[in-house]
């Protein structure tokens, strides 16, 4: 086994394109350093992308923010305008395994690990966040819901690294909100999640809206009825009925170890419905 | 020795005080040596190839491949533990455990283990050997196991205690049965009857040490053994027997244990480690990961129960029927016969009858989880005891009140009680603020009883005194719950010196005479009693020695307050001598001053609790949280309250991690699903809230302090308080342990839809 720490994001993507074997990318090692010592991946190159300038920051620009690749998840939560903007994506990020697991992982290595139940990306999709990808050919940005496939695969071409995510900037009476279920308190994967961003006008109208549910398919899913369900009305009960309704129904579970499919089905309405109210009441909905 | 362990009722200078455990400060600092800290030089590691599936024959295991690999330097079978059992049932399943020998009965059975220079090299080794199997079908389920065309586990097994001797074999290996007077003529007296049928999951005990140990087997045939364990004598015995050694050659030294609860009394991984030892002519240190403590270690029975109980219109129980079904692996036990006895042992039942059948299914051997057994039977109990009150329209605790057990009370599963606590901490409940604190929306309270036998046994204890007049106590019984700081107590009560002047520790099996391991809650009530017996012996030769000193007669001679002190009129003139006076003169007087004892600690009082549990449950996902718990429970004489109160904390939050959540999950493939802490779901911190404890002190008759066992008895309340706050909450009966979220969700919405 090999281990670079390379400077440029450049000679990262160079290292990983030219690499023979199984090469992984180390952030915070959260997924990684856990797959390894299970012994289900025995990578034969890791690269650490930590010291790749950059790659540690949030910066605010005139589009939004740009969270680096080996942001830790807990840095987000320190970050005052971010956590203004973003709630949502925040406080999905600070639901990642423990406290001393959040000082390490990462939001893109919780996008790329491609598992349906990643707790920042629901939220991320719901956000609309995109996801800026470096590579041999140059970089490209894309849709973070075009990023996994399938669970554990993703769509990134060899050599592609994500190096950051960005989210949009704000409209004026915005705000997202992500809720996950889990039998214990804390330390623990989601049986099913919800993730709602809003925008409304000053009526209190829903303008725009995006809602996503995770592990309740082999990928997270955008559910575009249920933003049909809540754009042009206020948040009343049918309007939150009919959000629920079609959460349940969008979903594509499984029953497992973890809960039944009439449990995920039920619990996604559930979620979604309150993770709505929490969007819509920090969006200053009332 | 003339010992009398008879209760005296006396004042204590020492006992029920609280000073830091003597084990403390290199527990915070990381400095306490556990299972896994012992290393040796030319140390190999040992690791374990285990079978991937629930039932196989096995045809064949080459494992020449491994043997070929650079650096490892033993591969064992089931070959090199030869069968010295000599007919010797339980030791023959224990080897079988250890190293399947011809099939392998549960996915995570040993097969072979290796002992290589490094990790890596060992789980290569792993790889290359190559096992042929025939897979068999399989059952894992406890109900399933005993359908009449359910895969046979061991064609050998006719189920005992059955009128007639069965013709053909099955998977229940005994019926038992117990109680007394006539169910069927006092059921003809009741006015209300309640019968339901409950399920709860096997559970893990979830000590968070996995199992640890290093064997070092010498050319000469003597052997070391360090491993974390609840009972290193017992360990000793069962490893020299499977190993063909005799005992006084293998000396054990226990560890720190990071938790055992009635898991760390079975060998599985020592005899292993020996015999790779023994191959490799080198040290091995074998620790089991997590997903191998889930597997093959621990588990505690999975159950299916019906319980029947009628009663009077005053409220008096007429009779109490339960039939209890209880898996044991895939050896026989008597797991299922516990759970008959315990069943209805809280109440004063005039017919009762209690019948257990232990069913063989392709999972871990069953092993003792606090209090094993009891749990479970309390939960079907207690949830029918609690359905009979509200069709009788009582205060669950006033009927229970009612028909509780008292001194004389012949108990369902024979003998007669003397003084007991079930009554007190009924009493005590019913005034408890817990009872009458006001409840929220979705919120609901429960309370249950519990019951535990509690053990004695066989116990060894020296007490040597140094000539700077401070004590050394060394005890056989491995300290799970801080009984060396309570030992310490006991000891310089009777000396009548500070603990600070005291040194416990936990001494190795070539040190000390036998032990019985620490189960039972034994670890204090049996050593607190060899404790008390070498320190009165301590002090006879205290005695002696301060006579010779002042050269008047040993019956003139009293101990006082840790001083030697002369009596009658003619010694008005000595002054007291202090036991460091007495120890500094010690090398003159007739060499080193000890106590020694050796005892069957009999007489160890039975246990009653009853537990207050509140929950809100989120009628829309079926999630609960544990809002308010109380336990109250008879610990006879709390000899360090703290260390009391830890257990009964310890208890209702490992209660409450199997009521709600804990559960083996088996896929159809009778392979275990959640071998891990991610999704074998024990309680974190934050789910539990702060349990308060009400300590009652019933002494126990057969004690000099009146001290009963308490370890054991808090887990058995949970369960059934929880299964009756939960279905309060949720306003439907809670049949099925974990009441996990998925489970409360389906039946609220089941109730709904009527």
């Amino acid at each position: 086994m090999r281990y670079i720490r390379p400077l440029s994001i450049e000679d990262a993507v160079g290292q990983l394109a030219g690499s023979a074997g199984l090469a992984a990318i180390l952030a915070g090692g959260s997924d990684l350093l856990v797959r390894m010592k299970g012994g289900f991946v025995e990578p034969e190159l890791i690269i650490d992308i930590k010291s790749i300038a950059g790659l540690r920051d949030i910066s605010e620009t005139a589009d939004g923010f740009s969270i680096g690749a080996a942001v830790p998840c807990a840095v987000l939560g320190e970050n005052a305008a971010l956590k203004k903007a973003w709630p949502g994506v925040v406080e999905a990020a600070k639901l990642i395994g423990s406290k001393q697991v959040q000082g390490r992982c990462t939001i893109v290595g919780n996008l790329c690990n491609a598992s349906p139940a990643a707790d920042s990306v629901p939220a991320l999709v719901a956000a609309g966040a995109r996801a800026a990808v470096v590579g041999p050919s140059g970089k490209r940005t894309i849709a973070v819901e075009t990023v996994p496939t399938a669970p554990g695969r993703t769509s990134l071409a060899k050599g592609e690294i994500i190096e950051a995510i960005l989210l949009g900037k704000r409209a004026p009476r915005s705000a997202d909100a992500y809720l996950r279920f889990i039998p214990r308190t804390e330390m623990d994967i989601a049986v099913v999640s919800a993730g709602v961003n809003l925008t409304l006008d000053e009526a209190g109208v829903v303008t725009a809206a995006r809602v996503a549910i995770g592990a309740a398919a082999p990928t997270v899913l955008l559910v575009e009825e249920g933003a049909e369900a809540l754009i042009g009305r206020k948040l009343d009960e049918a309007a939150l009925e009919r959000l629920a309704k079609v959460c349940a129904g969008a979903c594509r579970p499984i029953d497992d170890k973890r809960g039944t499919i009439e449990f995920r089905r039920k619990v996604a309405g559930v979620l979604a419905r309150r993770a709505a109210q929490t969007a819509y009441a920090r969006a200053g909905g009332k | 020795m003339n010992f009398d362990p008879r209760f005296s009722g006396r004042k204590f200078a020492s006992v029920g005080t609280r000073p830091i455990r003597p084990d403390g400060v290199d527990k915070v600092t990381g400095r306490a040596r556990y299972g896994a800290d012992f290393n040796m030089a030319g140390q190999l590691v040992g690791r374990v190839l285990r079978s991937p599936h629930a039932h196989a024959k096995i045809r064949k295991i080459d494992t020449s491949k491994a043997e070929a690999l650079a650096g490892v330097k033993a591969v064992i079978t089931a070959a090199d533990l030869p069968d010295l059992t000599d007919g010797d049932a339980a030791m023959y399943d224990i080897l079988d455990n250890c190293m399947a020998r011809t099939k392998a009965l549960y996915d995570g059975h040993a097969v072979a283990a290796v002992a290589a220079i490094d990790a890596r090299t060992a789980r290569q080794a792993l790889k290359l050997i190559e096992v042929d199997y025939e897979v068999l079908p399989h059952v894992t389920d406890v109900d399933e196991a005993m359908q009449h065309h359910a895969p046979l586990i061991n064609d050998t097994v006719f189920t005992e205690g059955l009128e007639e001797k069965p013709v053909k074999p099955s998977n229940v290996t005994k019926r038992s049965q117990f109680g007394h007077g006539d169910v069927h003529q006092g059921f003809g007296h009741s006015d209300f009857i309640v019968e339901r049928s409950f399920k709860t999951e096997q559970t893990h005990q979830g000590y968070i040490e996995p199992h640890a140990c290093v064997a070092n087997v010498s050319t000469d045939g003597t052997a070391d053994l360090w491993v974390c364990t609840q009972g290193h004598f017992v360990y000793r015995q069962h490893c020299a027997q499977l190993l063909g050694m005799e005992a006084s050659k293998l000396r054990v030294t226990s560890s720190e244990i990071g938790g055992g609860f009635g898991g760390k009394t079975h060998v599985w991984a020592e005899p292993v480690a020996l015999a790779l030892s023994r191959k490799a002519g080198r040290p091995v240190k074998l620790v089991m990961t997590r997903d191998e403590v889930f597997r093959a270690s621990g588990p505690t029975s999975a159950t299916s129960i019906d319980v029947k109980i009628g009663a009077r219109k005053d409220g008096t129980i007429t009779a109490a029927e339960a039939t209890l079904r209880y898996s044991a692996g895939p050896y026989a036990g008597s797991w299922a016969e516990i759970g008959a006895m315990t069943a209805f042992a809280c109440y004063r039942l005039d017919n009762v009858k209690t019948v257990g059948f232990e069913v063989l299914v392709n999972r871990p051997k069953t092993a003792a989880y606090r209090a094993p057994s009891a749990p479970m039977a309390a939960f079907a109990v207690e949830s029918t005891v609690d359905e009979l009150a509200k069709e009788l329209g009582m205060d669950p605790v006033e009927f229970r009140i009612r028909n509780a057990a008292q001194e004389g009370t012949r108990s369902s599963y024979g003998p007669v009680y003397g003084p007991i606590g079930i009554g007190p901490t009924l009493e005590a409940v019913k005034v408890h603020p817990h009872m009458k604190a006001p409840l929220k929306k979705n919120q609901g309270r429960g309370m249950a009883c519990g019951f535990w036998f509690n053990f004695g046994g066989q116990t060894c204890v020296d007490l040597n005194i140094g000539m700077d007049g401070s004590v050394s106590l060394a005890v056989g019984t491995v300290d799970v719950g801080g009984s060396r700081a309570s030992l310490s107590l006991v000891a310089a009560e009777e000396l009548g010196i500070d603990y600070s002047q005291l040194k416990a520790i936990v001494a190795d099996t070539s040190s000390l005479g036998y032990n019985d391991m620490t189960d039972g809650s034994r670890g204090t009530f049996s050593s607190s009693m060899a404790t008390i017996s070498a320190a009165r012996n301590a002090i006879k030769i205290l005695r002696e020695r301060a006579a010779q000193m002042w050269d008047i007669s040993v019956d003139d001679v009293v101990w006082e307050q840790g001083h030697a002190v002369a009596k009658g009129e003619k010694h008005g003139n000595l002054g007291k001598l202090s036991l460091k006076e007495i120890a500094a003169k010690s090398g003159t007087t007739g060499g080193p001053i000890a106590g020694h004892s050796e005892l069957v600690a009999d007489g160890a009082g039975v246990s009653f609790a009853t537990h207050i549990c509140d929950v809100e449950v989120d009628p829309e996902t079926g999630s609960t949280r544990v809002i308010r718990y109380t336990v109250v429970q008879d610990a006879g004489k709390a000899v360090h309250p703290t260390y009391v109160e830890g257990q009964y904390q310890g208890g209702a939050a490992q209660g409450i991690g199997w009521a709600l959540n804990e559960e083996y999950i088996y896929g159809k493939d009778g392979r275990l699903q959640n071998a891990g802490f991610l999704d074998y779901r024990i309680p974190v911190c934050s789910d539990l809230p702060m349990i308060d404890t009400q300590i009652l002190e019933i002494p126990n008759p057969n004690h000099p302090y009146g001290v009963r066992g308490v370890g054991e008895t808090s887990i058995v309340p949970p369960l059934a308080a929880i299964a009756n706050a939960v279905s309060n909450a949720a306003g439907v009966r809670m049949t099925h342990i974990p009441m996990s979220p998925p489970r409360i969700l389906a039946a609220i919405e089941a109730e709904r839809e009527g």
